[in-house]
């Protein structure tokens, strides 16, 4: 006879493994990626206020506390930078022929144009 | 006929997820490091200039907006994912509700 | 029996009297050469005969033996004893399908979302080629193209590691959108615009959140989630482009 048992799908499925587990945190990554985002957008708008405004802003931001978040915030932004550059020759193929662009420069010209960005935005900022 | 319409949140996520990406770390290293602890002095002069030029104000404008809009697609699909998939409808129209506010925040906050 | 064995835990249901899977424990010989497979096999000839499964090929072609061994998706004609031994190897079967009998998976919705995107080179009225003109001819560069799609043996794994397949079961799932990759970008398909009803549909690449799984575990290297992501791409373009006045027909 035929009884099909059909499993349900259990609440916890993401922390059953550790791939789904590392997926939830790269999601999760696009949280702290936005709030970032939003900070930015306040010190661009205390920098229009005027200097003061500005200043005040920036010693906020030198608290320890701040520190602490600032630095889980680069950490979620790296995994977000580092897992979609990873991701990108999957994404993306280029053929030539019957060859293809091997994933390793699909991906490291990701990384490249990243540090390019980073060199001239800290130089633009910089001053 | 069912062919989708979710290529324009997508293209909106994936605009965001590159901009983001090549961005985000080097700008927390100079928001949340770099400025504060005085790594870097740029006088206000320069950050005013800056923030003035259209070209600033623009790529701000975009990460804030197609940052959001790649929140909010991974976000609703996570929560979804998560279990609440009754709240389908309200997830998303919170989501790309927010990052539709958001955008417009970031056009005013920039105009002025 | 020799002396050295090593232990599977595996998976029971029986239909008839159980209301849901139990674990049956099994000591069985232990060889360095041996596969899950061979285990299974030496437990069904020599204890129980009522352990079903499914196989064939036992060399990793025939796509039939998948099953979870601790927790991952598995040939288990290619997971050797010796990669656990002694530790306990636990077997069940494929996840996120409907459980037939032990570790039969019943996999009649599989064969469904295969169909759906038409899985045969489709030709335009009046474009199909008389048989005295010969075959299509395809050079390297153009089987370049769909090759890896082509790979797949069917075998299920991508759905067993892939949450949404769980979660959604209308999702198309991993190896049905790779296999209409396959016809799309092949060069004597002209189907594409047929497939895209079910592949660009919202229970096809769209429910897809790229976890990646299907394509880690995949025997065969045919990395649906690539051919996903670019579906999503391809669509994404099409969707735009049929925007412009001129696209509209």
């Amino acid at each position: 006879m035929s009884k099909p048992y059909t499993p349900t799908m259990p609440r916890n499925w993401w922390n059953t493994n550790s791939a789904f587990r590392f997926f939830m945190l790269r999601e999760l990554s696009s949280v702290f990626v936005a709030l970032f985002v939003l900070e930015l957008l306040c010190f661009v708008s205390q920098v229009g206020r005027g200097e003061e405004a500005m200043n005040q802003f920036l010693v906020t931001l030198g608290h320890p506390l701040y520190m602490i978040w600032h630095a889980i915030v680069l950490g979620f932004a790296l995994l977000h930078s580092i897992t979609w550059f990873n991701l990108t020759p999957k994404v993306m193929v280029i053929r030539r022929g019957e060859e293809r662009v091997p994933d390793v420069l699909v991906a490291g010209s990701n990384y490249v144009a990243c540090l390019v960005v980073s060199v001239v935005l800290w130089w633009i900022v910089g001053g | 006929m069912a062919k989708s319409n979710e290529p324009i949140v997508w293209s909106l996520f994936s605009a965001g997820g590159v901009l983001t990406a090549l961005a985000a770390p080097v700008l927390i290293l100079l928001l949340g490091f770099a400025i504060p602890l005085g790594w870097i002095n740029p006088s206000f002069e320069h950050l005013s200039s800056l923030v003035a030029h259209p070209l600033t104000q623009l790529v701000v404008v975009a990460l804030v907006s197609l940052g959001l809009f790649h929140w909010a697609h991974r976000f609703r699909f996570t929560l979804i994912d998560l279990g609440l998939h009754s709240l389908e409808t309200v997830i998303t129209v919170a989501c790309y509700g927010g990052a539709i506010v958001g955008s417009g925040v970031a056009i005013y906050v920039i105009w002025l | 029996m020799p002396d050295e064995t090593t232990t599977l835990e595996i998976q029971r249901y029986h239909p008839e009297t159980d209301q849901e899977p139990s674990f049956q424990t099994f000591e069985v010989p232990y060889h360095d050469d041996w596969v899950v497979l061979d285990a299974i096999n030496w437990i069904k000839d020599q204890v129980d005969g009522t352990l079903t499964y499914r196989w064939s090929c036992r060399m990793g072609v025939c796509g039939s033996c998948g099953m979870m061994v601790n927790g991952t998706p598995r040939l288990t004609c290619a997971v050797f004893l010796n990669e656990f031994h002694p530790n306990p190897i636990r077997v069940e079967p494929l996840a996120y399908f409907p459980i037939e009998r032990d570790l039969v998976t019943v996999m009649d919705s599989f064969m469904e979302k295969l169909e759906s995107v038409k899985p045969w080179l489709i030709r335009n009225e009046g474009e199909e080629k008389p048989v005295e003109e010969g075959e299509y001819l395809q050079s390297p560069a153009q089987l370049a193209k769909y090759k890896q799609f082509s790979m797949c043996i069917n075998c299920m794994l991508c759905y067993a590691a892939c949450p949404v397949t769980g979660l959604e079961s209308e999702f198309i799932g991993p190896a049905a959108i790779a296999l209409g990759m396959r016809y799309n970008h092949d060069s004597r398909d002209q189907g594409r615009e047929q497939r895209q009803e079910v592949i660009a549909s919202d229970d096809g690449i769209w429910k897809c959140t790229f976890v990646g799984e299907c394509s880690e575990v995949c025997p065969k290297n045919v990395d649906p989630a690539g051919a996903i992501q670019q579906a999503k791409v391809e669509s994404t373009i099409d969707w735009y482009t049929s925007l412009l006045p001129w696209a509209r027909k």
